[in-house]
């Protein structure tokens, strides 16, 4: 696969490997966190941490868009799906996620609610178009990277006049979640680790550009280097963050340079523009209420926002009192210091946000490294 | 989730869709998001649609930087 | 009514027909079918006897019993159908004790209102593939469902085999040391599948490898007799498979993922929809594990066999309590490669 092979090459992945130590200094700990799911999917596939030394360590961030929904959001989603009528189309990756009452979506489903994983949101709007006479809700998830797509197919129903197709929209933000882990209220019981510097995300930079995390590097003096998906990407990338640290310099880097500019993807963007608008505060699975982190349809398409048309109440659910992951998301504590990790708490029954998806830091920690843990 | 691949534009459709192949898989994705693409450019892909362009002399140079060849960093 | 016409009844249209509730009562209907569908297909002494269950004789060395249930869906891919696929998942599970196969029975579950063209599509690959793997359908049985209760066809097969003396084939059997092998390319069935999912929407040139592997085995058996295990990785795919074996043996295992054969196609299909080749399922492929002392010589054995053409030596048996399976990456790294959590995919086979 060209453009993908050459950047999991296991000699070159030794070669940025080699010089990583080199550049680490002993005798002092770089902490990095990668904020993008994907990332830590990544690292846990392809055994990056391995290759690091043992004074570079990575934390993983609340990068993965279903670990960080609430539950409420979740049993909003349920209670959707099981009126009359109505077609809930979903991500697969959401349909595990537990709500309350020992519910998810695909135990919903099991319980006879029209439930069905779709791969894209075009597909939604087929399944509308193809059954006139439901009422058929995409519920939209993601960070910036999958805003756009949702914006398409919002924009394609107005042009078709569909009278059966809405959004339950929980797209949310990254530059928020960022600002958020480095300063809030709950820091304080929570506590905070001295984060080196960020992995930035990949895909959700080829959409909104290196310029948004400018910000965090000059207001927080913190080092953000963009890095592509493959391991090679994120390998480079911790090079080049331990050389900022190392020079005490704090700028946005690219290492997603084939597919990241400063300003990203401006169409992209308008249309995620025209047709949402910010939230005023957004609950996140394991953060809290985050002001100006998510979005909602815009008035203009209100007949397309799922909330308004099916006339839903917000409901604020908490999570289960073991849980760790607000403190785990944060970096300040790690999977196998969670009371529940590996026992009650397992990818086949999730108790909270970070065993969710099998990008969620618990989740790639028992699936691909919990026999490092066990040794 | 956060998964993107990137792939080869093969044929352009019509109603913004395009034919993308990734060693000889072929997918119908949608080239909405995008401008100025033809066949044999080489796309990201995710859920379906086309993020962003790939940008093959960049790709190089990131993989010269692999290799610590490159003089500057790219930026 | 006319002498002439009274023995006459008309055949079954099995261009435009549909199975309904009569096929499955019990009645004339019922037998119609059974003679003009299966009888014809299967055709052999036990079933031309035309009893409800069929007398065979009684084989030398130890029985082997297996049976599978068959709910794919769709029902027709590139490379086989639910038919093919029901007749050499069971003879695969018997050939897996290292038998011989050697009869099936086969259930119909028939849903109201299945075409019955398709029924006889499906029906006559079975009987092609159990004429190719030398099995004879001695009897079987079938039952019709309202429509709405059923997804078209589901069958179920058991086969029966016969196992010489001395040849211990079995999933508890894997000892440190030992070195695990598989017949070919991982992935190849499940994406087959999947890209007929029109919500998928991609094509590709894949087939399902769906095979009988009896030939297979008895090759391997007759050059390492002392082969320790043999499973076939279906459902759940090679990670699953090897977890079930390290339970079953108390052992772990160490893999090494560039040996690990996959198409490069199956490899793309799989990073489109975010799978691990590892977790898909294979429908005409094995695990063997063995001594570390015989493995060339297995290997040497698959690979002169037409189904093994692609085998390779993929890890090793070691000790290890809590029976992890390991696999180094082919970035040096090291990472596990655990039990799927919960069900990942739609019904692939």
């Amino acid at each position: 696969m060209k453009y993908v092979d050459e950047f999991r090459d296991g000699a070159l992945a030794k070669s940025i490997a080699a010089r990583i130590v080199r550049a680490a200094a002993a005798g002092r700990r770089y902490h990095f966190m990668e904020f993008c799911g994907g990332h830590t999917h990544a690292m846990s596939r392809y055994g990056l941490t391995d290759l690091l030394p043992r004074n570079v360590v990575m934390v993983h961030g609340p990068g993965c868009p279903v670990c960080v929904l609430p539950v409420g959001r979740i049993d909003m989603a349920i209670e959707l799906a099981r009126r009359a009528g109505v077609v809930l189309c979903t991500y697969a990756d959401c349909v595990r996620v537990p709500a309350s009452e020992g519910l998810s979506l695909m135990k919903a489903k099991a319980q006879g609610a029209d439930i069905r994983m779709v791969y894209s949101a075009a597909d939604a709007l087929r399944i509308a178009q193809e059954e006139p006479r439901r009422e058929v809700v995409f519920f939209a998830i993601g960070f910036e990277t999958t805003t756009p797509p949702t914006a398409l197919v919002v924009k394609r129903a107005a042009e078709l006049g569909m009278a059966n197709f809405s959004v339950f929209c929980n797209h949310v933000l990254t530059p928020s979640a960022i600002a958020h882990i480095l300063e809030s209220p709950e820091v304080r019981e929570l506590g905070s680790v001295a984060i080196d510097g960020f992995v930035g995300p990949a895909h959700v930079s080829t959409v909104i550009g290196s310029q948004p995390y400018e910000y965090f590097a000059e207001e927080y003096r913190k080092p953000v280097v963009i890095a592509g998906f493959e391991p090679l990407d994120v390998l480079q990338a911790v090079e080049m963050l331990v050389c900022q640290v190392n020079e005490g310099r704090a700028e946005v880097e690219n290492e997603f340079s084939r597919a990241v500019s400063r300003e990203g993807n401006a169409r992209a963007k308008a249309l995620v523009a025209e047709v949402f608008e910010l939230r005023r505060v957004f609950e996140w699975r394991g953060l809290g209420k985050v002001p100006y982190s998510a979005l909602k349809l815009k008035e203009r398409w209100a007949q397309f926002d799922a909330e308004r048309r099916f006339g839903m109440s917000e409901r604020s659910v908490p999570d289960h009192k073991a849980c760790e992951c607000g403190a785990i998301l944060r970096g300040v504590k790690r999977p196998a210091d969670c009371r529940v990790f590996g026992t009650a708490c397992t990818p086949a029954t999730p108790m909270g946000s970070c065993m969710v998806s099998s990008e969620g830091a618990c989740a790639a920690h028992y699936t691909y490294g919990r026999y490092r843990s066990a040794a | 989730m956060c998964l993107a691949i990137p792939a080869k534009v093969v044929q352009l459709k019509e109603g913004d869709q395009a034919l993308v192949d990734l060693a000889g898989v072929r997918k119908e994705v949608s080239l909405a998001l995008v401008e100025g693409v033809r066949t044999g450019d080489y796309v990201i892909v995710h859920v379906g649609y086309a993020l962003q362009k790939l940008d093959t002399r960049e790709a190089e140079k990131t993989l010269a930087l692999f290799a610590g060849l490159a003089a500057e960093e790219t930026a | 009514m006319s002498p002439a016409r009274q023995d006459y009844v008309r055949p079954i249209d099995f261009k435009r027909g549909l199975v309904d509730m009569s096929h499955g009562s019990g009645g004339r209907a019922m037998a119609q079918l059974v003679e003009e569908l299966f009888l014809r297909a299967f055709d052999n002494p036990w079933l031309r006897e035309m009893n409800d269950q069929a007398r065979v004789p009684a084989p030398g060395g130890r029985l082997v019993v297996a049976t599978d249930s068959h709910v794919v869906s769709p029902l027709f891919f590139p490379g086989g159908d639910i038919g093919s696929l029901s007749v050499h998942g069971t003879v695969n599970d018997v050939a897996m004790a290292g038998a011989r196969p050697l009869y099936l029975s086969c259930g119909f579950i028939l849903e109201e209102g299945f075409p019955l063209a398709d029924l006889k599509r499906i029906v006559e690959s079975m009987a092609a593939a159990a004429t190719e793997a030398d099995v004879s359908i001695v009897t079987g049985d079938t039952k019709v469902v309202e429509k709405g209760k059923g997804d078209g066809v589901f069958i179920n097969t058991t086969g029966v085999g016969v196992v010489a003396e001395g040849v211990e084939v079995s999933g508890d059997r894997a000892r440190p040391g030992d070195a695990i092998l598989v017949s070919g390319t991982m992935g190849d069935h499940g994406v087959a599948i999947m890209s007929l999912r029109e919500n998928l929407g991609f094509e590709t040139a894949i087939c399902s490898d769906t095979a009988a592997l009896h030939t297979l085995v008895a090759a391997i058996v007759d050059a390492v007799p002392a082969v320790h295990c043999l499973r076939d990785p279906t459902r759940g795919g090679l990670a699953t498979t090897l977890n079930e074996i390290a339970r079953q043996s108390r052992r772990g295992m160490r893999l090494r993922e560039p040996a690990i054969p996959v198409r490069p196609e199956v490899a793309a299909a799989c990073e489109f929809l975010g799978l691990d080749p590892l977790y898909v399922a294979n429908e005409g492929k094995l695990v063997a594990i063995c001594a570390r002392e015989d493995a060339e010589r297995l290997l040497a054995a698959m690979r002169a066999h037409p189904q093994g053409r692609d085998a390779a030596i993929v890890g090793e048996v070691v000790e290890d309590a809590h029976h992890f399976v390991q696999m180094q990456t082919a970035l040096g790294g090291s990472r596990m490669v655990d039990w799927l959590a919960g069900e990942q995919l739609p019904r692939i086979c």
